[in-house]
């Protein structure tokens, strides 16, 4: 219940984050390591798509309309929401021994060539036997644990790192990335990766037999007999 | 939860109940200690009001970063100003800014009309901090300027000012900041950027200068600040030009 109420929400609040997102970069679609960076200076890369902005054309004759004010006003929001459900399933995750009853891999399924059969069964899109199908095996638990503990957190930090204010109470929130600019590149690769993770899983979802997973995921029940994530 | 159990409901009912009135308890207490943005109606209000508070909470004292000379960007960058600067700007330039004055009033007990050679003559102070844009640039330069604090010392304001309300020459580009920014020492009217006098495409001859806040903040062409407790009686009531564009108020994000 606690997984499933935790993960849709999250999932509304990452939605808006990943389109207000795109909105957001559109105004700019120029990236920069260190702590600066303008259209006087070089850039690490260039997005070629048209922006929102008249001061940076990108080579293209045309603007597109500004939704810069409302994205970064659903962009925070949706942030604190994702924020906040993330920290209560963390605390209850632990406490209910989600993480270790449901993602923490056996030690026994870490051996490389363990680890080697599981990721080529993956890869050969093999189906899951009926009974492994409900559990997750050593290669999804890993994936969840990097996505939970690792690009969530990653993604929350180079957020903050780009805030003058935050910055201002919590330098080092910039300095370990060498500066705002070198936070604001990192945002924007986890948050791609963040995005391939999303993708992956909707396709594993269907992959396993989309009615009956979206059913579990939804209402918590799994096949009979067998009680649902 | 193929069965909700009379003990899931009742204990699902006190959650929500302990829920519901600690965040009304919550926003009374934000209110009380002046933790609500005056954007903080509609839709995105919460979201507004959380990162307000927290800032505030985390950062009424902070500095800005400051940096070293080598790291000031050898080209800085400004957005065209749209619409032009008008005619009045244009006969107030080829006087060389001399006629320019920046008037102070509101709730004050002195209120005042500074030349720019007054302000210039002011005890001057310098940072070399980071502004960036809410468009994703930035850059880093050296500020030349007087502490916003130094001039309402000047104009003694009444204990009950909340807010300072700055004013510029571009009728549409006004700004608020709360008590917090207003009195931070980092807070300038600032007249030079390194080592000249303030550029006209960064703000010449004066601007505000807010680093813990994204750079629309730093009002440029500077003319009047007003000092009052309540942000309802200036445009729509929403504290500033931005919310009316559909922008934040608070842009220390």
């Amino acid at each position: 219940m606690l997984v499933r109420v935790t993960h849709w929400v999250t999932t509304l609040a990452f939605l808006a984050l990943l389109v207000t997102g795109v909105e957001i970069v559109v105004s700019h679609p120029r990236f920069y390591w260190g702590e600066t960076g303008n259209l006087h200076t070089p850039a690490l890369f260039t997005i070629p798509i048209p922006t929102s902005r008249h001061s940076f054309s990108n080579g293209y004759n045309y603007t597109l309309p500004d939704q810069n004010g409302w994205s970064r006003y659903l962009h925070f929001q949706s942030a604190w929401i994702a924020v906040l459900t993330g920290l209560f399933y963390l605390v209850f995750g632990f406490l209910r021994g989600h993480f270790r009853r449901n993602l923490l891999p056996a030690s026994s399924d870490l051996s490389p060539p363990k680890l080697i059969t599981t990721i080529a069964a993956h890869l050969r899109f093999r189906k899951p036997s009926e009974g492994e199908a409900w559990s997750y095996n050593v290669v999804q638990r890993l994936t969840y644990l990097a996505v939970i503990f690792v690009l969530f957190p990653l993604v929350i930090w180079t957020g903050l790192a780009m805030s003058p204010g935050f910055a201002s109470a919590f330098p080092a929130l910039q300095t370990v990335w060498g500066g705002q600019q070198s936070a604001r590149t990192i945002h924007f690769f986890v948050s791609i990766l963040l995005l391939l993770f999303l993708l992956v899983h909707i396709f594993m979802v269907w992959f396993a037999g989309f009615r009956t997973r979206m059913r579990a995921m939804i209402t918590g029940r799994g096949p009979e007999g067998m009680e649902g994530p | 939860m193929s069965q909700l159990s009379r003990r899931k409901l009742i204990a699902g009912g006190a959650i929500t109940a302990v829920g519901a009135s600690g965040l009304v308890v919550a926003a009374k207490l934000a209110a009380r200690f002046g933790l609500v943005p005056p954007d903080s109606g509609g839709v995105y209000g919460p979201g507004e009001t959380f990162t307000y508070a927290a800032q505030r909470l985390v950062n009424r004292h902070a500095l800005a970063r400051e940096f070293t000379r080598s790291q000031i960007s050898a080209q800085p960058f400004a957005n065209l100003v749209d619409p032009p600067l008008g005619e009045e700007f244009r006969r107030l330039e080829q006087g060389a800014f001399s006629s320019w004055r920046l008037q102070v009033d509101g709730m004050v007990a002195r209120p005042a009309s500074f030349s720019l050679a007054e302000i210039k003559s002011f005890a001057a102070r310098t940072q070399i901090t980071h502004l960036a844009c809410e468009e994703g640039w930035s850059y880093i330069a050296e500020w030349k300027g007087v502490p916003l604090s130094h001039i309402l010392d000047l104009i003694a304001p009444l204990p009950q000012v909340r807010y300072v309300v700055s004013r510029s020459i571009k009728p549409e580009w006004w700004e608020s900041v709360d008590m917090a920014d207003a009195l931070h020492p980092q807070t300038f009217v600032a007249h030079g950027m390194n080592g000249t006098d303030l550029p006209v495409p960064f703000g010449g001859p004066l601007r505000l200068r807010v680093p813990r806040q994204l750079g629309y903040k730093s009002v440029k062409y500077i003319t009047r600040l007003t000092l009052t407790d309540n942000l309802k009686q200036f445009g729509k009531g929403l504290g500033s030009a931005a919310p009316e564009e559909g922008y934040a108020w608070y842009a220390g994000i």
